[in-house]
């Protein structure tokens, strides 16, 4: 039996999905040339003041919300300072000790992780070292200034799996919320951990180490699975463990710790004059609250219930909010939601992948999709014409409901139109009305074949039979 | 006539009704600053595009073109203000080659004004001091005796309005840094209430106290820059959306009824007797006109400049953080790595005053003194407050001394740094209160000027000039009333 416990907790950043960074009005676009989004303010230039970002703010409270912190009645800003060439300012507009909200938890798998707080902060540049040894350096400063939040955990979480899971779950909601692109490899989702071991069933935490450089979701298993190791192992020498950060080296896989000199740190903190405080008041919370409503797992469970969906499709609809608000509009209008749930995950997923378009911006509206599935229900409409409807509507935008009405897709119903041309046929192919009468079966299906030609297709294929057996009949 | 010697405001005029031309206004200046100001020193840049910035006024006036509020004036501006394409050195070797890509909010408003930029003045280091000797480019001097300070830290703003090389200044003040030069020179310093005036572009020492204002030959003058420069500002967050009113309408000569406000503390030890008559026969002199004049305390007002020296230092230690040899102004060519680079940087780059003031903030920031000292001196600093928040229920105005003593001499303070904080005493407090104050001529003390302060509630400043210009006029003795 394993003889100890793990004890983690993550700060978990997250860069906020503005348009504009958090104190000035430069791009928050992500891969541009080194330097093209800045201006005197994110390039902390002397004179210079920030002003809050209001859309940054808002997206920090849904990640509040989404995650039951409590909204400060009181927040404000603070300066963290240490001198770093990509920090232009030195120091960095944080907060501290009047963070925007705290006192909330995540559950996963029926553990609840307790969240202390979610705070707001910029982002610092970017270093680009130069090749050669004793070269320069440039410094980058298009990060510099772009929002980001930070949500920090109690010690809660109890194996390094659980905190992948934890990662995941936060990962999830803040994707589904459009509150950040949580993209590990371009940076917008960071974490940082604290783990500490200590004997199972002791009640005082053991030392801990801060765990910093684990840039995926896997090198945070891997980092956190190390270092217990370590730990323990060092424990059972006999060995004191020291209180320390240490970095994750994804080459060698193991956790170095750093120098000391480098940890030394008094940030002195304090609240940042250029900045006001502000309150989020309860009508401010009230609208956030109704923004965020419904989270994935709970809208995932709701479908699976409501609309009978399979837990796989619940899934997929619910991954992010837009398809998901997609398919109840679709589900709304059309009793058969398994239907819609296949045509959106299918055609309609794979359409929106290849041009590129977001399903809010899809040409099939949700009100298309039902007249579309009202059609095939209907018999108005085959599965094959619906295919190329849709392509159609992606290619020109055009409704697809559009499409099928003036190119005349629908199928044929009008059984004096079917009759006319049932007539015609018959008038000019007495050879298979002859083979018919001797008996040929297959005479029937040559002229079901030629009728549909001159149909284009559309004849709806149960009146055609039915009705050219009658007139063969009548003919005699 | 001495052209030179007319306010802003009778320049102006003359101007519009073509009696001179701006041209021949600006080359007096230039000629006058070339001759007096070798010694003077109130200038580190003049604008070489001024003279032709000054056709553009004359070409204006003579097409009969709509003309700005303040057209064709000639203004100089403290070093710590941004303007674009010109140098912003703040006095010190760190910005010396520091030229700002973009105008502060003050300075769009001034030229939109149609105002003319004359340069850049001389200051404390970064806005350290009283005296303007911590300049990194040499001191600035006393129009009226050069052997004596003009103040500081705006001492070339005011000792230029005092010597008639500009036609109005902007100033900073963060602790009396407008008011105090202008009591030393002569002039009008108004430091406008927290949030009346955008602090975009203002290279700053002490966000929480710097606020920046007119320096101005007289009262009439300061309202003309305030009606110009006030106003909230998108780019400044603590900037406040309050009506302004038209400063101008309050240059009556009428007070009856108005309770002004007279603190013991600040009469009592510490100043120098002749300053203090000069005060008390003003104050006489507006009792005389109807104002009634009252006794009040401010009974924290002894806390004021250790709580200021605690709050603004901290501020600045963080301010000046950003000057670090990276990105722009001064770079050591002395390093051999990145920590090196800082630290030769920073301590050839800063002169003595504020890298002791770097030092003293950081060291009451610094975990294990930060409750001790800052939040402490953020207590006090409510208190002190609200001494001004009571005392105003009883007065409209308050009037003390400026400065508890006239100019002093070069050199008699440089090496004792808690002597020359001192001459902060009767300035400080108004600015950890936020409150607007303005300083004006109260006579002379053996041909040195001696100055009176006059502070009034927040965004009261209309207050304060009822009550400046009705000194002013009755100590010009009648001439204009
Ligand atoms: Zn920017």
């Amino acid at each position: 039996m394993e003889e100890h416990e793990i004890v983690i907790g993550l700060e978990v950043h997250a860069e906020l999905l503005t348009e504009s960074k958090m104190f000035c009005g430069c791009s928050t676009k992500f891969g541009s040339a080194p330097n093209t989004q800045i201006c005197p303010v994110c390039a902390g230039l002397p004179g210079t003041l920030p002003v809050i970002n209001g859309k940054a703010v808002e997206l920090a409270l849904k990640a509040a919300i989404a995650l039951k912190c409590r909204p400060a009645s009181f927040s404000r800003f603070a300066r963290k300072h240490y001198f770093y060439p990509d920090l232009p300012k030195n120091f960095q507009i944080s907060q501290f000790e009047e963070p925007l909200a705290e006192g909330g938890y995540l559950s996963i798998e029926g553990r609840t992780i307790r969240i202390k707080r979610i705070h707001m902060e910029e982002d610092a540049g970017k270093l680009l070292h130069s090749e050669d040894e004793g070269s320069f350096s440039s410094v980058d400063l298009n990060r510099s200034c772009v929002p980001l939040i930070e949500i920090v955990t109690e010690p809660d979480i109890r194996s390094s799996f659980e905190a992948e899971k934890f990662l995941a779950s936060i990962k999830r909601i803040l994707e589904y919320l459009e509150v950040s692109d949580c993209n590990m490899e371009e940076g917008s989702l960071r974490c940082d951990a604290n783990i500490s071991v200590r004997k199972k069933g002791d009640e005082a935490f053991g030392v801990k180490t801060e765990i910093k450089n684990m840039n995926s979701f896997k090198a945070v298993r891997k980092a956190l699975d190390y270092e217990a190791r370590r730990q323990i192992s060092q424990l059972k020498k006999g060995e004191k463990l020291r209180q320390e950060t240490r970095l994750w080296n994804d080459g060698l896989q193991i956790t170095e710790g750093m120098r000391s000199k480098e940890e030394a740190h008094d940030y002195r903190y304090f609240p940042e004059p250029d900045l006001v405080p502000f309150t989020v008041d309860s009508s401010w919370t009230e609208r956030i609250t109704a923004m965020v409503g419904e989270l994935p797992v709970q809208r995932k469970e709701r479908f699976i219930k409501d609309y009978s969906l399979s837990d796989y499709d619940a899934e997929v609809l619910t991954a992010g909010k837009d398809t998901a608000d997609y398919f109840e509009k679709c589900a709304a209008g059309y009793p058969n939601p398994k239907l819609l749930a296949n045509w959106i995950m299918g055609d309609i997923a794979a359409l929106l992948k290849s041009h590129k378009t977001d399903i809010c911006d899809s040409p099939v509206g949700p009100e298309s999709l039902v007249r579309i599935a009202s059609m095939i229900e209907e018999g108005k409409i085959t599965g094959s014409i619906v295919k190329k409807a849709l392509q159609e509507s992606f290619d020109t935008g055009i409704a697809p409901e559009k499409i099928i009405a003036e190119k005349n897709l629908a199928q044929i119903h009008n059984e004096d139109r079917i009759n006319a041309v049932i007539k015609e046929t018959v008038e000019e192919n007495p050879k298979a009305v002859q083979d018919y009468k001797n008996g040929k079966e297959q005479a029937v299906s040559f002229l079901i074949g030629q009728i549909m030609r001159k149909t284009s297709g559309q004849a709806n294929p149960a009146i055609l039979k039915k009705n050219l057996l009658e007139y063969l009949k009548e003919i005699k | 006539m001495d052209i030179l010697k007319l306010t802003a405001w009778q320049l102006k005029e003359l101007l519009a009704k073509k009696e001179i031309s701006c041209v021949e206004a600006v080359k007096l200046l230039l000629a006058a600053i070339e001759k007096k100001d070798k010694s003077l020193h109130s200038y580190l840049y003049l604008n070489p595009g001024v003279i032709e910035d000054a056709k553009k006024v004359d070409k204006k006036i003579a097409s009969g073109g709509r003309l700005g509020y303040l057209e064709g004036v000639p203004v100089a501006v403290k070093d710590n203000i941004c303007i674009k394409n010109m140098p912003a050195t703040c006095a010190s070797r760190m910005l010396e080659n520091f030229y700002p890509p973009y105008d502060a909010t003050v300075i769009e408003k001034l030229k939109q004004s149609g105002a003319l930029i004359i340069g850049k003045t001389n200051m404390d280091e970064f806005a350290f001091g009283s005296s303007t000797e911590s300049s990194a480019f040499g001191p600035t001097r006393n129009p009226f005796d050069e052997m004596r300070v003009p103040g500081g830290s705006s001492g070339g703003s005011a000792s230029a309005a005092g010597a008639n090389l500009c036609f109005g200044a902007l100033g900073s003040d963060t602790g009396g840094s407008i008011r105090q030069p202008a009591a030393f020179c002569g002039v009008v310093g108004l430091k406008p209430t927290y949030g009346r005036v955008s602090r975009y572009g203002l290279i700053a020492f002490a966000s929480s106290l710097d606020q920046i204002g007119p320096i101005t030959k007289d009262v009439r003058d300061a309202c003309m820059l305030m009606n110009v420069i006030s106003g909230r500002d998108e780019k400044d967050s603590t900037s406040v959306e309050i009506k302004i009113p038209d400063y101008t309408d309050f240059l009556k000569d009428d007070i009856k009824g108005l309770r002004v406000g007279i603190p013991e503390e600040y009469f009592a030890s510490g100043i120098e007797e002749p300053v203090k008559n000069r005060v008390m026969e003003a104050i006489r002199l507006i009792e005389k006109q109807g104002a009634e004049v009252k006794r009040i305390s401010l009974p924290h007002t002894k806390y004021g400049i250790a709580v200021y020296y605690i709050l603004a230092t901290a501020e600045a230690s963080s301010n000046l953080a950003r000057f670090d040899g990276v990105k722009y102004g001064f770079r050591t060519g002395n390093y051999k790595n990145l920590r090196e680079m800082y630290m030769n940087t920073r301590g050839e780059g800063f002169g003595a005053e504020a890298k002791r003031r770097i030092i003293l903030g950081t060291y009451v920031l610094s975990s294990g003194y930060y409750d001790a000292y800052y939040i402490k001196a953020q207590k006090v600093r409510a208190l002190i407050r609200k001494d001004f928040t009571e005392a105003f229920k009883e007065a409209d105005v308050i009037i003390t001394p400026t400065a508890p003593e006239l100019p002093f001499k070069l050199g008699e303070k440089k090496e004792d740094p808690i002597k020359m904080y001192l001459s902060d005493i009767f300035t400080a407090n108004v600015n950890l209160a936020g409150l607007p104050a303005m300083s004006i001529p109260a006579g002379f003390v053996s041909s040195l000027p001696a100055g009176l302060q006059i502070i009034a509630p927040h965004f009261r400043e209309e207050k304060i000039i009822e009550t400046a210009y009705t000194i002013e006029q009755s100590l010009k003795g009648g001439i204009s009333g």
